[in-house]
């Protein structure tokens, strides 16, 4: 079977954003990019599955600027068999990249989406859920653990008080979790190889699809900033701290 | 305006990060009905009767909405906010706990409307505060939809009262099941301490705690002081104590009284879940570690001595 994953350029996860002076936003110039860690999740998971026997072609797509090419070129190193990339500048909601992703979805015709839980720039937790709601699948959600039968995929997914297992009717939807799997490195053959895998490049207009929203940010602050602490010397001097000073305990 | 608030339960009881929820709503003003889905869950329609400032609980009891599905609980919830069936809603609410994050952004698509995720403040009934970036940021966001559906973040708003209240309690009698799920079964942790996000103390530890056994020292420390257990990433990846316990931007966000980090670097990742605590304690052995930048007292110490010592003396 085929399966779609969808991967998105982020900032780097160890990068200290700062933000812009004027509050439009976080300053994104000259900061190193990558891919969202939960979607290289997704990327090794859907190449474990073809390493199975279970996927027969893995598609990666991203939605996004030019320079998305990166890490979709890096999606191929690591094991994808082709690319899509739906170019667009603007910065653009969940909504419209879930109403794109169905569009690419209508377009290839996947057994499976696989997906991150949530992009660390936006912190959405959004999209595959939104995906799901537009193509009528079944959604598992924060996966620790993806199993394939027949025509249903059986996904464990991390909730508040523990774990939970759903059973899903394929074609589905999955968004990973950070327990799912440890991605793997891509070799310099691969990164090499990768670079005459195919990839196509399409836009919002082709695919027919409104990326018009109804949000909007007004301003982008700094949190406020915890004022600094002091050292205590010993547990002593710590819990009389507690007890007389902060009064917490 | 009319604002309807999605209940967090097990089927059992009314978990408290709706109590959250709803003094969210209350903030952006109007009429506040709670919709309690499930299956057998009389007792949680009843206790969400009583919460203050609630004036109607929708119940939709029924074999489809057990363990809460998104696939069938999202259509009822997206037929209630359209207006489907009776008045529709200005605001649709829910924590943004694992099963509020699954559910409502399948709502919002369904009414074709942006969501707003893990909002922290209630500027106008439009507009709202949220963070980015692991926290590294807060955006003000403004929403233009018909329906406005968003998640809130407990910790972001003090809980209404629980009792007082006398809202009419109403059967929904619509049933939405898809049919493209099912559940199989679920395993959750045990414990008798206090849940990690609702606890005045939280105690967690980290890589350095070396190994899952000397969690012990913690979990002593933890029943002297009442407090819930946390943990860092790097624990859990370890296999030290189960992944519900994390804190973090992955994990769980946790705003308490008093928060004891021991063994813990202090990554922007896991600051993203504990930063808002008003007192942070951090004790580690290397003091050039970044949890001492937020700590408000840090203890530079073993602490494999130090914490069998605060146990001791609190």
């Amino acid at each position: 079977m085929k399966v779609l994953v969808a991967v998105k350029r982020v900032v780097d996860y160890n990068v200290k954003v700062r933000v812009k002076a004027d509050n439009s936003g976080v300053d994104l110039a000259n900061v190193k990019m990558s891919m969202n860690p939960f979607c290289e999740i997704a990327v090794e998971e859907a190449i474990r599955l073809k390493e199975k026997g279970v996927v027969t072609e893995i598609v990666v797509v991203s939605i996004g600027p030019t320079t998305a090419q990166e890490q979709l070129r890096t999606a191929l190193a690591l094991g994808a068999d082709r690319a899509i990339l739906v170019e667009s500048a603007e910065e653009l909601t969940s909504l419209a990249v879930a109403k794109l992703l169905k569009a690419v979805v209508d377009k290839e015709q996947p057994q499976l989406v696989i997906l991150g839980k949530q992009a660390i720039d936006s912190d959405n937790n959004q999209t595959g859920q939104m995906l799901a709601a537009l193509t009528g699948y079944g959604q598992g959600t924060f996966a620790s653990k993806v199993e394939v039968s027949g025509d249903s995929v059986a996904v464990t997914r991390e909730v508040d008080g523990g774990a939970q297992t759903v059973s899903l009717k394929l074609p589905a939807i999955i968004t990973t979790d950070l327990r799912l799997n440890e991605p793997r490195y891509a070799s310099l053959p691969n990164i090499m190889k990768a670079k005459k895998k195919p990839l196509e490049v399409l836009t919002p207009d082709a695919l027919g699809v409104s990326t018009a929203s109804t949000y909007k940010t007004v301003k982008v602050e700094a949190p406020a900033a915890r004022s600094a602490g002091i050292k205590v010397k010993s547990v002593a001097e710590l819990v009389e701290k507690l007890k007389n000073e902060a009064k917490v305990i | 305006m009319t604002i309807l608030v999605i209940a967090e339960h097990d089927s059992k009881v009314l978990a408290p990060a709706t109590l959250n929820t709803v003094a969210a709503a209350a903030k952006i003003g109007g009429d506040i009905h709670v919709l309690v889905a499930g299956q057998n869950v009389g007792a949680v329609a009843d206790a969400a009767a009583k919460i203050a400032g609630v004036s109607k609980v929708l119940v939709a009891d029924n074999a489809a909405y057990a363990h809460q599905l998104s696939e069938n609980v999202a259509p009822l919830v997206a037929a209630l906010g359209s207006g489907a069936g009776g008045t529709g809603y200005s605001h649709i609410l829910a924590a943004a706990t694992s099963n509020g994050k699954n559910i409502l952004p399948r709502v919002a698509a369904q009414l074709d409307v942006d969501q707003i995720s893990e909002i922290i403040s209630v500027e106008s009934a439009d507009t709202f505060k949220r963070p980015i970036y692991a926290g590294s940021a807060i955006a003000t966001v403004q929403s233009t939809a018909s329906v406005k559906v968003i998640t809130v973040r407990a910790t972001g708003f003090d809980p209404v009262a629980g009792e007082g209240g006398s809202a009419a309690i109403e059967a929904v009698a619509a049933v939405h099941d898809a049919g493209t799920s099912s559940f199989v079964g679920e395993e959750l942790a045990k414990s008798d301490r206090p849940e990690l996000t609702a606890a005045k103390i939280v105690v967690s530890g980290g890589r350095g705690m070396q190994n899952g056994d000397n969690f012990k020292h913690l979990y002593t420390l933890a029943d002297k002081l009442g407090a819930a257990v946390g943990a860092s990433r790097a624990a859990v990846d370890a296999g030290f104590v189960p992944n519900d316990m994390q804190v973090g931007q992955t994990g769980k966000i946790v705003a308490p009284q008093l928060y004891i980090a021991v063994g813990i670097s202090g990554a922007i990742q896991h600051l993203a879940g504990m930063k808002d605590s008003k007192v942070i304690v951090a004790i580690n052995k290397d003091e050039e570690a970044p949890i001492f930048q937020v700590a408000d007292y840090g203890l530079v110490a073993d602490l494999f001595e130090a914490v069998p010592e605060l146990s001791k003396l609190v």
